[in-house]
């Protein structure tokens, strides 16, 4: 268990050392989402899952914002630079746009 | 022809190579559309712009009511005419997408003031999308292999019988728009999974929510794509293009298929929509891996890893059984069973099976639907095997889950018609790219074939020019001699003539019948329209009650109501199966049982199809067994299967038949007078064409129903069921009875021979006589 501790450790100070600031700033969203997300988890699980549209669509817009951040994360990272060749970052931030518009189009649509 | 001419003309003014090949696709597409659509048209032009066979009727009455009433209406619209006494709910159990096409181009169309019929745009709607799909089919072709093969594959999905079968002008069924968004999708997943952009992934989630909204084979895609994404991780493609793409389609492409309310929550609730969520979650599982392994690179991490994985998957797999068992997710639905055990429907859902086209598929339905390319297809997928990449790996799944399916059931070849397109074309493209390397060799050909470009062969002349692109490559060549190039290259364009030709003549002969207006041939060629179906809903229309319940066969159902708009009892949608099964228990049991179910559902007209006189086969006799066996489905204690044939096993309508079958309802209604029937000089009277025997139960009378209707080639007849007072009851004792009337002793005797009036008038003199006599 000691091993663990130290690699989270080790893991930690390499990510405060490696990622980029853009980055650090996605992942501080994700982890708000996650956070979001687990709250809504939690609710439905102690209140119920009544007006299961009106959760769904809620619990959906948070997974579906948090696909679209990790998105956007892995096209602006300088490392997969080479694996999204023809996408600059704009165009990411865009593309992420884009989704949300029509993501939330339809959550409003479902949510009732 | 005039478009050839402006290419040749326009051909020497462009220079620039970029440009002729781009308008050599934009002619080639746009021919292939209109070949497309005119070989559609034979019903049309035989017969008369009309809706076809019966799902279609459904589609055309709700667009109708769509278009009168408003989009909002038709989503609240409670069908009280339909399975009476329990109606249907029909914006919540119909795909709305077919009638929100037509329905928007009726709109469209109106606002510039083109005033054309809903009828119309519902005939000619599947035609035009077949032209949508072959541009569909090229993209994707396009983006698996090459431009040429796309050509190629655009052509072939414009002529080939498997498609046309589901897309003929009138045909306006969800398959000829479904097909062209199955289509349309893939394209968009392929490119998304190649530029690994958010933008495409949304555009595919978009037209698969298009897909959703219109046909139920979406599920198809919700499974393939799982798959490809699956085979891809097995064999060790993963990478976060593939990791973007997946994610925000399955994301966006589940919360949007979840807004037709015919889908409702089935997306998190049913088993053939969990692969695509088990695959969700292991893309995550797997790129979360990649990137703590991005992070520290050491071995120890290595088993954690495994075990993170393992103990992952086992959650996931243990949640989703356990829902199943719990019942928060539905186990899968018996058509699906019906994939996988081909046996299963025959045993427990007769229903499914009575349908034809539900039965498994034919070698010959192969070669017939789909001709040349049969034989070719393999070769296409041969190699997009061997030049394998992660596009290829998708059309390469296809091909073999669309095989299997269109194996299963009839039906499903249409899944199987593109995929086999696509995989044709890359093969002759790869066959010509080889052969026809050499301009000299390949110019003549072309030339020769252009001269005799009619209507019919126009397709290959434009196949014939697909390689001039690729012959522009200049490559080397590899010792093909001169002969065997030539050779070669004829075969190929005769079998490309030889599938055209036959594509043609099975359009023009077994796809393009309406079935509502029915044609046969006399001795000499003359045509002779057999218009009984129509002429029989025209009578129900004009001559019943408004409110008026006509029972019939669940096969006719759609079109009763949408041609005669009297109120039915069962139809095409067969949702309720104990309904149809009541309908089939009254028609197979004797007149007075099924005058009680009868009462009992209210009803007042029977229809019933008759083809004796004309030799039409698909008549209710013939398919009275699946009635028989929906029936005894659920009613196995007053129908029995076994009662309805002979000793020796058989079905026989003749003296021989077992008296079950000849004295039943469906019999007696199809049989009535037709004893009295000569039909011509050398058979007897009583002769039924169809079955080639004389009938069994020639004079017998009807007591709960009298004829109604018969129609000029008795294709159609229609009783009307009698009122309780209308027919004869038996003679109740007048002891026995509630009401006496007045003991009357007649004074009649063998003396006195004069009659005696009852209830004389008795004149008295100044006094008016009273009409009423108490």
């Amino acid at each position: 268990m000691a091993n663990i501790g130290s690699v989270v450790s080790k893991f930690y100070s390499e990510y405060s050392i490696k990622t980029p600031k853009k980055m650090k700033i996605i992942d501080a969203y994700l982890l708000y989402i996650l956070l979001t997300g687990i709250v809504q988890f939690v609710y439905c699980l102690l209140v119920g899952t009544f007006p299961f549209n009106s959760f769904l669509s809620g619990f959906i817009s948070t997974v579906g914002s948090f696909v679209l951040a990790v998105c956007l994360r892995l096209q602006v990272n300088p490392e997969n630079k080479n694996q999204f060749q023809d996408i600059s970052p704009e165009r990411g931030y865009a593309d992420f746009i884009f989704a949300h518009v029509v993501l939330h189009l339809v959550v409003m649509n479902f949510i009732g | 022809m005039s478009q050839t001419y402006t290419k040749k003309s326009s051909i020497s003014k462009l220079n620039s190579k970029a440009g002729i090949s781009s308008l050599l696709i934009f002619v080639i597409l746009l021919l292939a559309w209109i070949a497309g659509f005119s070989s559609r048209l034979f019903a049309v032009i035989r017969f008369e712009s009309i809706i076809h066979e019966f799902d279609p009727w459904f589609n055309y009455r709700a667009t109708a009511y769509m278009v009168k009433h408003g989009f909002y209406n038709f989503l609240n619209w409670f069908d009280e005419r339909a399975w009476y006494p329990l109606g249907r709910i029909v914006g919540g159990t119909v795909y709305p997408g077919l009638m929100i096409t037509s329905g928007s181009i009726h709109y469209l169309l109106h606002l510039l003031h083109i005033n054309v019929h809903i009828r119309d745009i519902c005939v000619f709607l599947a035609p035009v999308f077949s032209g949508l799909t072959s541009i569909s089919t090229y993209y994707l072709t396009k983006e698996l292999w090459s431009k040429g093969a796309g050509l190629f594959a655009a052509c072939f999905i414009a002529i080939v019988p498997g498609y046309i079968s589901r897309s003929v002008a009138g045909s306006y069924d969800n398959e000829g728009i479904a097909i062209f968004a199955l289509q349309f999708t893939y394209f968009l997943w392929i490119k998304s999974v190649k530029t690994g952009s958010v933008f495409w992934a949304v555009a595919s989630a978009l037209s698969y929510f298009y897909m959703v909204s219109a046909w139920g084979g979406y599920v198809f895609i919700i499974n393939l794509i799982p798959l490809h994404v699956f085979v891809l991780l097995l064999m060790g493609r993963f990478s976060n293009r593939l990791f973007t793409s997946y994610t925000t389609f399955y994301i966006l492409g589940l919360i949007m298929s979840m807004q037709i309310p015919f889908v409702g929550f089935q997306p998190i609730r049913t088993s053939e929509h969990m692969a695509a969520s088990g695959v969700f979650a292991l893309m995550f599982a797997v790129a979360t891996l990649k990137y703590l392994q991005s992070m520290m690179s050491k071995s120890e991490f290595k088993s954690l890893v495994i075990y993170g994985g393992l103990i992952a998957a086992g959650i996931v797999f243990g949640t989703v059984v356990l829902l199943t068992y719990a019942g928060f997710i539905a186990p899968w639905s018996g058509r699906f069973y019906s994939l996988w055990d081909t046996g299963y429907a025959k045993i427990h859902i007769p229903i499914i099976a009575s349908v034809s086209e539900h039965q498994p598929t034919t070698w010959f339905a192969f070669f017939f639907d789909l001709h040349v390319l049969v034989a070719t297809f393999p070769a296409g997928l041969w190699y997009c095997i061997k030049n394998i990449n992660d596009e290829r790996v998708f059309v390469v799944l296809y091909a073999l889950s669309a095989v299997y399916f269109a194996g299963v059931m009839v039906r499903l070849m249409l899944t199987l018609t593109p995929v086999v397109c696509i995989l044709s074309g890359i093969a002759f493209s790869g066959l010509l790219e080889l052969f026809l390397r050499d301009d000299e060799i390949a110019k003549p050909e072309e030339s020769g074939d252009e001269e005799h470009t009619t209507p019919k062969n126009r397709k290959y002349d434009k196949v014939g020019r697909v390689p001039k692109m690729k012959h522009e490559l200049n490559k080397e060549p590899d010792g093909i001699g001169p002969n065997i190039r030539t050779i070669i290259s004829v075969v190929i364009l005769l079998l490309l003539m030889l599938f055209a030709v036959h594509c043609t003549w099975v359009t023009s002969n077994a796809y393009s019948s309406p079935s509502i207006v029915l044609a046969s041939y006399s001795g000499d060629g003359t045509r002779q329209i057999l218009d009984d179906f129509r002429e029989a809903y025209f009578w129900l229309s004009q001559n019943t009650a408004d409110e008026a319940r006509v029972m019939s066969w669940w096969d006719y159902g759609y079109q009763i109501a949408g041609m005669a708009n009297r109120t039915t009892l069962v139809d095409n949608n067969t949702w309720n199966n104990s309904h149809i099964a009541l309908v089939g228990k009254a028609m197979s049991s004797n007149e007075s049982a099924a005058y009680t179910i009868m009462t009992a559902l209210d009803v007042d007209y029977v229809l019933v199809i008759f083809g004796g006189v004309i030799g039409y086969s698909g008549d209710d006799i013939n398919k009275f067994l699946w009635m028989v066996r929906i029936a005894e489905g659920e009613h196995p204690k007053d129908i029995k299967e076994s009662n309805y044939f002979t000793e020796q096993g058989e079905f026989r309508i003749d003296g021989e038949g077992s008296p079950t079958l000849l004295n039943c309802l469906m019999y007696k209604l199809s049989y009535y007078r037709f004893g009295e029937l000569k039909l011509d000089y050398r058979t007897p009277a009583g002769y039924d064409r169809t079955r080639n025997a004389v009938i069994g139960n020639k004079d017998f009378q009807l007591t709960y129903l009298e004829e109604a209707y018969t129609t000029e080639h008795w294709l159609v007849r229609i009783y009307r069921v009698k009122k309780p007072d209308e027919f004869n009851r038996p003679r109740i004792p007048v002891a026995n009875r509630l009401v006496k009337s007045p003991n009357f002793v007649s004074k009649k005797s063998t003396k006195r021979k004069r009659g005696t009036l009852k209830n004389k008038p008795v004149i008295v003199k100044g006094k008016r006589l009273s009409s009423k006599q108490s």
